[in-house]
């Protein structure tokens, strides 16, 4: 049943909506009542109907445009297929949420004025689309580029501050440095046909090498964006220092428009990918996988710490699209279609997870305008909504069932189980072991996830004025309802979400799991294996013996529960101090994975008056590779700055000299 | 699914909840009796339950809702574990609804429940045993995983009851891969379930106790479940590592009442049997320091990873 004749008009004019809703709010910037009351949420009802005409239109027959818009020789082409759908879903899903939420976030007084916010927000929006809908890589630079761009502007939106300043930088930097690179594979990609169109570079054949080297540049460019090892430096800082909203986007959605890159790069503007290809991924995968989460843990601000997760997701999802071409070159195409269901449920399913805890930062960063977790603690008392609902979010994506995130690392696992089969020797004996490297690294992300949410929910509030946190309004209670329960709905349904996923890898690979083969609530992907999970029955008989315990437990014992101070084995003098800080919950992994890290502690003398504990956990690729290669360049302009001299005499016989080397050229 | 089959998925629920504290108390009285010790009730835990549900419930004035809610929450996760897990026969109807890896799930997700109640109160006690708790877990989980890995390899799916239908089905030769995860299995089992040389199930107030200081806020009905559950937990692993590693003697499939009730007293020999060896490999150990746990789960996990390893190797 189409929802209107042409789903790719119907998105194009709901992006093209998202613009002007930006734009309306330059008509009063500074109003927070127009921006937050009326543009934001109409935003949230645009991304609703993103996500719709999206999900309606999966199955549908894929429909191309040129565009009027763009320079005379250059129009700009948009097509709209599967697996473009299934990122527009999830970018209308995902943003329906958070715009909801941001309707209630932004305020007045905090750096730029919320009418700009709001088209900034809102083109951040828009491009994200295009990118999506792009289809010649002159209209996927501009909408790539705008989507840097604008998301630049929110992450500095907090201007004043020298450190968001200076994040913000960091960002524009790696973000270019990364469309070099996607530039350059596109430049590669067109095989000297000069037509930049997506048709002409799926038309083109490209011999081996540069094949790969195409590849490996959009590996980069793409990997750059989505914060793949070792080019992953500009999340913990960028994310931070957005306003949380924002951060929710640029986790939940923008690292998945990488994702889709990589995917459109390697499955359809290449071809074929050769099977080799995929290692690499699948190296740099695991290697960021356990990287993010092994610093996720030590983390001491609640923001960074969910950056270095979405670091970890970034990692997982490159790993499975590593297996999917592996899968894909050696011809295993039901198990590469696996490979890329998984890569895809996992994009769906963080854009949810990690928007509502982003979002849940947001709440408690606006209730007590704290972002260290030494000084938070308790607020599940003061902010039940908030509390209850990312308790949702941190379930999910520490990967318990019957919740999503543990669908999409079931799936991984389960496809991970056929790598032995793959005829390549000696790979075929490697590939499995990944499997370990994802399992570890999920299990770190349940420490993680419980750090985090023991830390500012549970516990005794750590700082006295904790105890006026008030807890989110009406319209941020619904943004973060709206994606809890979509965390829900994607956990107790994977059947239905795969056998709409299907759409997409028949697009790219040519085969999909038959997902509801047998019955729907049983998810049963490989039916020659005798595999298979069923969370809604999960959940059904976990309900019942809780339910029948309570019931129990009730009938024998009537009487009412006592309330008395904590016991605490009978120590009198409790102190919201002797909580475990932030730092002490990350000891262990601080112990254990100690190489990861360049520590710098300061240690009390033992009859220190006034005794003092820090340790910094730095990044040693920041200082060993980014510091490095900074000097390197800092060297180099040095040295160019030499030939400034500011003299006009000098300028002049720089001329003289030029002009001299042009004749002695010509001539 | 025949009538048997529900017959024995049932009855293998009620067995765990039933056994679960007398396999505890057996290997608490074996361990007394090679410590030269008098041995307490084998029913001990039994009255220790039965006492508990029968006190008034203390709580902390702060404590949250999730503090009250999640003995529930552990208590369900562990009796659907056993629900999937293949104690006394193999068709068991849930088994296709979670396999192993729901499985690591479900313990997961008693971990973390436990973990956060844990946390609630924010005692200094409290947040140590969570943190810790993550701590043996974060290492613990994935090896479980890859000792599930291998034997899945072997029988080509990841339903516990099948890989164990299986595996029982093969000629009774030695797996090497099987042997390496044997060790690993031990080794998770016993830093899971805080025995020696990880914990101390006999102490309280020991600065390097875990589980024990996860419980220290809860009492009367609450203890009893979290103690009940605790219980679930030593079972069901014991259960899997039958599943795993000695498989013979559950009634395979539909394979009727006979069998059913011939694996039985297959199921009491074995437990009695782990129950000796439980408590001779927790009396010839000594409690590691907690700084050290990290390294026998990571050989726990490097164990498993061998076993995967030699089981791509030789395929076997």
């Amino acid at each position: 049943m189409p929802l209107v004749d042409s789903p790719l008009s119907a998105c194009l004019a709901l992006l093209a909506a998202w613009g002007l809703v930006g734009v309306a709010g330059l008509l009063r910037p500074a109003s927070v009542a127009l921006v937050g009351r009326v543009l934001f949420p109409l935003g949230a009802a645009i991304g609703a109907a993103v996500a719709w005409v999206a999900a309606a239109s999966l199955d549908a027959p894929v429909e191309r445009a040129t565009l009027i818009i763009g320079l005379p020789d250059l129009p700009m082409h948009v097509r709209l297929d599967a697996l473009s759908r299934v990122f527009l879903a999830l970018l209308g899903a995902a943003s329906a949420g958070v715009s909801l939420f941001a309707s209630g976030y932004f305020r007045k007084g905090e750096g730029t004025p919320p009418g700009v916010l709001g088209l900034q927000y809102h083109l951040f929006l828009a491009s994200m689309g295009f990118v999506l809908l792009a289809d010649d890589a002159y209209a996927f630079m501009v909408a790539w580029e705008t989507m840097a761009l604008s998301s630049y502007f929110l992450v500095t939106a907090q201007h004043g501050i020298p450190e968001i300043r200076s994040a913000g930088f960091l960002y524009l930097l790696m973000a270019h440095v990364g469309a070099i690179a996607i530039l350059l594979s596109f430049g590669l990609m067109q095989g000297g046909t000069w037509q930049f169109s997506f048709d002409a570079m799926r038309g083109s054949s490209l011999p081996t090498p540069w094949a790969t080297a195409a590849f490996l540049l959009a590996l980069f460019g793409f990997g750059a964006k989505a914060g793949l090892l070792p080019l992953h430096v500009w999340l913990p800082e960028a994310h931070p220092a957005a306003p949380s909203p924002v951060s929710a986007l640029m986790s939940g959605v923008m690292l998945k428009t990488a994702v889709y890159g990589v995917l459109r790069v390697s499955f359809d503007l290449l071809g074929e990918p050769l099977w080799w290809w995929g290692l690499v991924p699948l190296a740099l995968g695991l290697a960021t996988a356990i990287y993010g989460v092994v610093f996720a843990a030590v983390q001491t601000d609640m923001k960074r710490l969910l950056a270095y997760s979405s670091i970890e997701n970034v990692g997982v999802l490159f790993t499975g699209i590593g297996l999917a071409i592996v899968f894909q070159g050696v011809g295993m195409e039901a198990l590469a279609a696996l490979a890329l269901i998984a890569v895809l449920y996992h994009s769906i399913n963080h854009a949810f997870m990690k928007s509502l805890l982003f979002l849940g930062t947001g709440a408690v960063l606006h209730a007590t305008g704290e972002r260290n977790l030494g000084r938070l603690g308790g607020l599940i008392h003061r902010m039940p909504w908030a509390g209850w609902l990312t308790l949702v979010g941190v379930l999910a994506i520490a990967g318990l069932p019957p919740l999503n995130g543990f669908v999409s690392e079931w799936l991984l696992l389960q496809t991970f189980l056929f790598s032995h089969e793959v005829p390549r020797p000696f790979v075929n004996m490697l590939l499995p072991l990944g499997a370990a490297v994802v399992a570890l690294s999920a299990a770190l992300a349940g420490y993680v996830m419980v750090k985090f949410y023991g830390i500012v929910f549970l516990g005794q509030p750590r700082e006295a004025s904790l105890a006026g946190a008030r807890d989110v309004g009406g319209l941020e209670k619904a943004g973060l309802l709206w994606l809890a329960i979509g965390c829900v709905l994607l956990g107790l349904l994977p059947t239905q979400v795969i056998g709409a996923l299907g759409a997409a890898t028949v697009q790219l690979i040519g085969s999909a799991p038959d997902a509801d083969a047998q019955r729907w609530w049983m998810l049963a992907p490989l039916p020659q294996r005798a595999v298979s999970y069923s969370p809604l029955i999960l959940l059904a008989v976990i309900a019942t013996v809780i339910a029948l315990a309570f019931v129990v437990v009730r009938l024998v014992y009537r009487r009412p529960v006592r309330r008395a101070p904590p016991w605490d084995c009978g120590f009198a003098r409790l102190d919201p101090r002797m909580q475990d800080t932030a730092e002490g919950f990350g000891q262990p992994i601080r112990h254990i994975f100690a190489g990861f890290f360049a520590m710098e502690r300061e240690l009390p003398a033992p009859l220190d008056a006034a005794p003092r504990y820090r340790v910094i956990v730095a990044d040693r690729i920041w200082r060993g590779l980014y510091l490095r290669i900074g000097g390197v360049v800092q060297r180099l302009t040095d040295a160019v700055a030499w030939l400034q001299q500011g003299r006009i005499s000098a300028y002049l016989t720089y001329s003289f000299i030029t002009l001299l080397v042009l004749l002695a050229v010509m001539l | 699914m025949s009538a048997v089959a529900w017959l024995t998925q049932v009855l293998e629920v009620l067995a765990a909840l039933a056994l679960a504290p007398l396999f505890l108390g057996w290997v608490n009285a074996c361990r007394a009796w090679l410590q030269n010790r008098r041995a307490p009730s084998l029913l001990l835990p039994y009255w220790t339950i039965r006492k508990l549900f029968h006190k008034d419930a203390v709580i902390a004035s702060d404590a949250s809702p999730l503090f009250r809610m999640a003995p529930y929450v552990v208590f369900g996760a562990m009796v659907a574990a056993a629900a999937v897990i293949p104690s006394m026969g193999t068709g068991l109807p849930f088994r296709s609804a979670a396999d192993a890896i729901a499985l690591v799930g479900l313990l997961a997700t008693a971990r973390v429940f436990m973990s956060l109640a844990a946390m609630d109160i924010g005692t200094a006690f409290g947040s140590l045993g969570a943190r810790r708790e993550m701590m043996v877990g974060f290492l613990a989980e994935p090896a479980l995983l890859m000792i599930i890995f291998v034997a899945s390899l072997i029988s080509a799916t990841t339903a516990l009851p099948l890989i164990a239908e299986r595996l029982a089905l093969q000629s009774p030769g030695l797996y090497p891969s099987l042997a390496f995860t044997a060790v690993a299995f031990t080794m998770v089992l016993l830093a899971e379930n805080a025995r020696i040389p990880v914990d101390n199930p006999a102490t309280h107030l020991e600065l390097t106790m875990i589980h024990e200081a996860m419980l220290l806020e809860y009492s009367a009905r609450h203890l009893a479940l979290m103690e009940w559950a605790a219980a679930l937990k030593l079972f069901n692993y014991a259960c899997i590592g039958f599943a795993l590693f000695v498989p013979w003697g559950v009634s395979l499939g539909d394979a009727g009442l006979a069998a059913l009730a011939g694996s039985i007293p297959v199921l009491a020999a074995k437990l009695a049997v782990a129950g000796v060896w439980l408590a001779l490999l927790e009396t010839v150990s000594a409690k590691l320091r907690v700084l050290r746990a990290p390294e026998f789960l990571a050989t726990a996990f490097m164990f498993a990873v061998l076993g995967l390893l030699v089981h791509l190797l030789l395929g076997a």
